[in-house]
């Protein structure tokens, strides 16, 4: 049994693709400030001819108006999956699961803010 | 005398290939990845000078490489990575060209010589065998509202030299520089090649890549004829 187990282990290390964790001000700082902007205020280098200007997130009060779970959401499976913009790319693909939940709570440090606030 | 001519090209030609090679992996090896892995984390993502080159045969266009070695031009207008040259203006962010190096530009031959050698790098024929590229054409609006409207690419990608995100390749020049099966693929899955890259994955459909390819086909062949 305990021999099964480890080669499942050992199938499971050597088979998936493991990718090394990024940090959250890192990532921000790769993917989401071409559009959100070095300031996080929306304004970044793609942003001029965009038919919907990239989210503020800097701004408290639109940003206490989504929940965890939305950020998250719309992070992980772009802005069409909660009716906003599809110029916000999903990002399932590149980042892990605990990734997007670290960039959460990295928003509410840009925004100073919680949902609800 | 017969043989000793084609023994004396062979040694030429040969001499050519191994100079080439020289000079790959001493002068380009500085600022592109040749032998891979590519980068599997973000630090070595961004710290990047060129584009990797170890999956160049699967990539590029034979003869558009050739030709653009000889005169180079940009083609990120921000560079490899955007955040190393953007500086705070007046409406945002913007673009610091005086952060933004030049490509060095070869001679004919040496261009030449340096493409043959870099077309050998082929390390994902099995992801390229897995496209069929459809033939068709697309009605060049039709094209436009796809890559802009529904699936988005526009926030990073120019569709024309001033309109459009910054921070990806230009892609009105897509067409000319890369294989058709290679576009399709690092649109299906971009991670597939670059685990690190900031394109993302559209999750775009089997026939939205069709479409895509054909658009961007088209968008190279116009930049050709405009030129």
């Amino acid at each position: 049994m305990v021999s099964r187990l480890l080669l499942v282990a050992l199938l499971a290390v050597t088979v998936l693709p493991v990718q090394a964790k990024e940090s959250a001000a890192d990532n921000y700082r790769v993917y989401c400030v071409q559009c959100h902007g070095s300031q996080g205020d929306g304004k970044g280098i793609n942003a001029r001819d965009m038919s919907v200007v990239p989210r503020d997130h800097t701004d408290a009060k639109a940003m206490s108006g989504r929940s965890d779970d939305m950020l998250f959401k719309v992070i992980k499976e772009g802005g069409s999956s909660v009716s906003k913009s599809v110029l916000m790319p999903p990002w399932g693909g590149t980042f892990s699961d605990e990734e997007i939940q670290d960039l959460v709570q990295y928003l509410r440090t840009l925004c100073k803010c919680k949902f609800g606030s | 005398m017969r043989r000793l001519l084609i023994f004396s090209a062979a040694l030429f030609v040969s001499g050519a290939v191994s100079a080439a090679g020289e000079m790959l992996h001493k002068e380009c090896a500085a600022c592109h990845n040749l032998a891979g892995p590519v980068a599997q984390t973000l630090n070595e993502a961004i710290t990047r000078k060129g584009p990797d080159l170890s999956y160049a045969g699967n990539k590029y266009r034979q003869e558009w490489l050739e030709s653009w070695l000889q005169k180079p031009y940009r083609i990120r207008p921000a560079g490899m990575f955007y955040g190393d040259h953007i500086k705070p203006g007046s409406d945002g962010d913007e673009v610091d060209p005086g952060t933004l190096a030049d490509h060095v530009s070869l001679a004919g031959a040496d261009a030449v010589a340096i493409v043959a050698e870099l077309m050998k790098l082929r390390p994902h024929d099995d992801l390229i065998a897995k496209e069929k590229i459809e033939p068709g054409s697309i009605i060049k609006q039709m094209g436009e509202m796809s890559f802009d409207k529904f699936w988005g690419c526009m926030a990073c990608h120019r569709i024309e030299s001033d309109y459009g995100g910054l921070s990806g390749p230009e892609v009105y020049t897509a067409g000319q520089r890369l294989q058709p099966e290679f576009i399709a693929s690092f649109i299906r899955n971009p991670q597939a090649w670059e685990p690190r890259t900031w394109m993302p994955n559209k999750g775009v459909s089997e026939g939205g890549i069709q479409k895509m390819v054909q658009y961007i086909e088209l968008l190279g062949k116009e930049s050709v004829n405009g030129q």
